[in-house]
C-alpha cells in the first residue's frame, strides 16, 4: 500500500513518541528500586568482605541495613591519602567506575601491572565499627585486570592493617569455573588470617601457582585458582597496587601510626 | 479457531523450533546457559518481548507503512526490550548482574524481528500474541535443556543448589570446565538439533 510522505513521517513521530514515553516512565519510575538495589548490593559486599555476612548467605533489605549500621563510610584522597570530609561525592551512591572515567574526578593512573589505567580521586573506605565505637576492621576498594576483564571488589583488613579478615569481588566477567572461582567462598575463606603486608610494610600478598601452606607458617602465600593463571595473578597485581604507594597505602599507614599515637 | 491456536502456540518447540530449525538467536544461547537460572529468566524475558512485540505490531499491521516498517518494529523492540532490561533490574537485581548486557542485547535476537516480519504483519493480533509466546517457549526450552546439562556437568549444581558435591567443596566430582565454556553450548545445540532431527526427519534440509 503507498502512503503519503505526510502520513509515514505522521506515523514514525507517533511511534517514537508512544515508544518514548513508555521507556523513559519505566525508567524513572524504576529508578529508586534499582538505585537502592546498587547500594545495597555494594553494603552487602562490604558485609561479605568483612565476614559480618556470610558468603553464601542471602539476606533481605532491613538486615542488610540492620548490619550495615556498624559500618562508618570515610572519603580518602587517593593520591594522598588524607580523609576529606568535604569531597563532592555522594558516599551512597559513588561509583568508582564512573567517577575513574569522568574528568573531574578521575586521572591517570601512575604505570601499574595491575592493568589500571584510571583511577577515581576519591575512594570510599569502610570502617567496621566495634561495640565501644572503635574500629576493627578497615575495608578498602580494590580493582584491577584479570584476563577479560576488571575485576571490583572489597578487601577487609584487621585495625592492624595487615591481617586479613576477608575479600570479595562484587563485579567481574572472569570465566565461570576458573578465573570466576575468584567467587568461591572456599577459595575467599583462604585468605582470611594472612598478613597483607611483611615485617617492613612492604605489600606481601600473592597468589601463588599450586597450593599454600596454612596461614600461621605461610601468611603471605595464597592458593591459586586453577585454569585461572592470569586471574590469579591478576589478584595479585591489584594487590600489590592498593595496598602500595599509589593505592591506599598512604592511608593505610596514616591509619596505623594514628592509631599509636 | 481452537486447532490452529494450539499448533501455532506448540509447533515453535519442537515442529519448527526457532534455534534447532531456523538456527536463530543461537549467540545469547551461548552466553546465558551457564546456569539454570539465568536461562530460565532469559526464556521468560524472551517470550515477554517476542510476544508483545509480535502483539503490537500485528495490532499496528494495517497502518505501519510498509517503506518504514522494519524501523518501526525496532522500534517496538527496542522499547520493550529496555523496559524487560529496567524491570530486571529494579526486581531482579543479582540475576540481571549476571545477565549484563544480554537481556539488552534480545533487541538483536533475530528471532523476535523475525516473528514481528515474518508472521505478525501477516496475522490478527491474538494469533500473532500466541506466536510470540510459542516461538519465545521454542526457544526457551533449549536455553534450559542446555543450560541444565551445562550446570549440572560444569558445576555439579542446579538453580545454584549442589546437586554433585564437587572436589573444591571437599566432594568427589570433578567439574567438566569445558561445560562452562561456549563451545560446549555449540555442541549441545548441535546434539540437540542432530536428536531433533532424527526424530522428525522431515526436518532435515534437502541437499542443494
Amino acid at each position: 500500500m503507498q502512503r503519503s510522505v505526510g502520513y509515514i513521517i505522521m506515523f514514525a513521530t507517533l511511534i517514537c513518541v508512544v515508544c518514548a514515553v513508555l521507556v523513559s516512565s519505566a525508567a524513572v519510575g524504576l529508578k529508586d528500586r534499582q538505585v537502592e538495589n546498587q547500594a545495597l548490593d555494594k553494603q552487602l559486599n562490604i558485609l561479605r568482605a568483612s565476614g559480618l555476612a556470610l558468603p553464601t548467605e542471602q539476606l533481605s533489605r532491613e538486615e542488610i541495613q540492620s548490619r550495615f549500621a556498624t559500618v562508618k563510610a570515610v572519603v580518602v584522597e587517593l593520591q594522598t591519602g588524607n580523609v576529606v570530609e568535604d569531597a563532592p561525592i555522594d558516599v551512597a551512591t559513588f561509583s568508582v567506575q564512573k567517577a575513574a572515567g569522568s574528568p573531574d574526578l578521575g586521572y591517570v593512573a601512575p604505570d601499574n601491572n595491575a592493568g589500571i589505567s584510571r583511577l577515581s580521586k576519591y575512594q570510599v573506605v569502610y570502617q567496621v565499627l566495634g561495640e565501644d565505637g572503635g574500629v576493627q576492621m578497615v575495608v578498602i576498594p580494590i580493582k584491577g585486570y584479570g584476563l577479560w576483564s576488571t575485576l571490583y571488589g572489597f578487601l577487609a583488613l584487621d585495625r592492624d592493617t595487615t591481617t586479613i579478615r576477608g575479600i570479595t569481588y562484587y563485579q567481574h566477567g572472569e570465566t565461570p569455573g576458573l578465573g570466576g572461582e575468584v567467587d568461591n567462598p572456599l577459595w575467599k575463606s583462604m585468605w582470611t588470617g594472612r598478613k597483607a603486608y611483611d615485617e617492613n610494610w612492604a605489600p606481601a600478598i600473592t597468589v601463588i601457582k599450586g597450593q599454600a601452606g596454612p596461614a600461621s607458617s605461610d601468611p603471605y602465600r595464597v592458593d591459586g585458582l586453577s585454569g585461572a593463571t592470569i586471574t590469579s595473578r591478576g589478584v595479585s597485581n591489584m594487590m600489590e597496587f592498593w595496598l602500595g604507594e599509589n593505592g591506599l597505602g598512604p592511608y593505610l599507614k596514616a591509619f596505623r601510626e594514628g592509631q599509636k599515637g | 479457531m481452537a486447532t490452529p491456536m494450539k499448533k501455532v502456540l506448540l509447533d515453535p518447540l519442537f515442529e519448527n523450533n526457532p534455534i534447532a530449525l531456523q538456527v536463530l538467536g543461537i549467540c545469547s544461547a551461548l552466553a546465558v546457559t551457564t546456569k539454570m537460572e539465568t536461562a530460565l529468566v532469559m526464556a521468560v524475558a524472551v517470550v515477554a518481548v517476542t510476544a508483545l512485540s509480535n502483539l503490537s505490531v500485528s495490532a499496528l499491521r494495517n497502518y505501519i507503512p510498509s517503506s518504514i516498517r522494519i524501523i518501526v518494529q525496532l522500534t517496538i523492540i527496542a522499547s520493550l526490550v529496555i523496559v524487560a532490561d529496567q524491570i530486571l533490574k529494579a526486581y531482579l537485581f543479582e540475576i540481571s548482574k549476571q545477565l549484563s548486557v544480554f537481556v539488552g542485547l534480545i533487541i538483536t535476537n533475530c528471532i523476535v524481528m523475525g516473528r514481528a516480519e515474518g508472521f505478525a504483519m501477516q496475522n490478527p493480533p491474538m494469533a500473532s500474541f500466541v506466536d510470540g509466546v510459542g516461538n519465545g517457549l521454542g526457544y526457551g526450552v533449549i536455553l534450559v535443556v542446555v543450560a541444565f546439562i551445562r550446570e549440572l556437568t560444569g558445576s555439579g549444581k542446579l538453580f545454584g543448589a549442589t546437586i554433585l558435591q564437587t572436589v573444591n567443596e571437599g566432594g568427589w566430582y570433578v567439574p567438566n570446565g569445558l561445560m562452562l565454556t561456549s563451545s560446549a553450548a555449540f555442541f549441545l545445540i548441535g546434539l540437540f538439533i542432530w536428536g531433533l532431527r532424527t526424530w522428525k526427519p522431515d526436518q532435515v534440509e534437502t541437499e542443494d
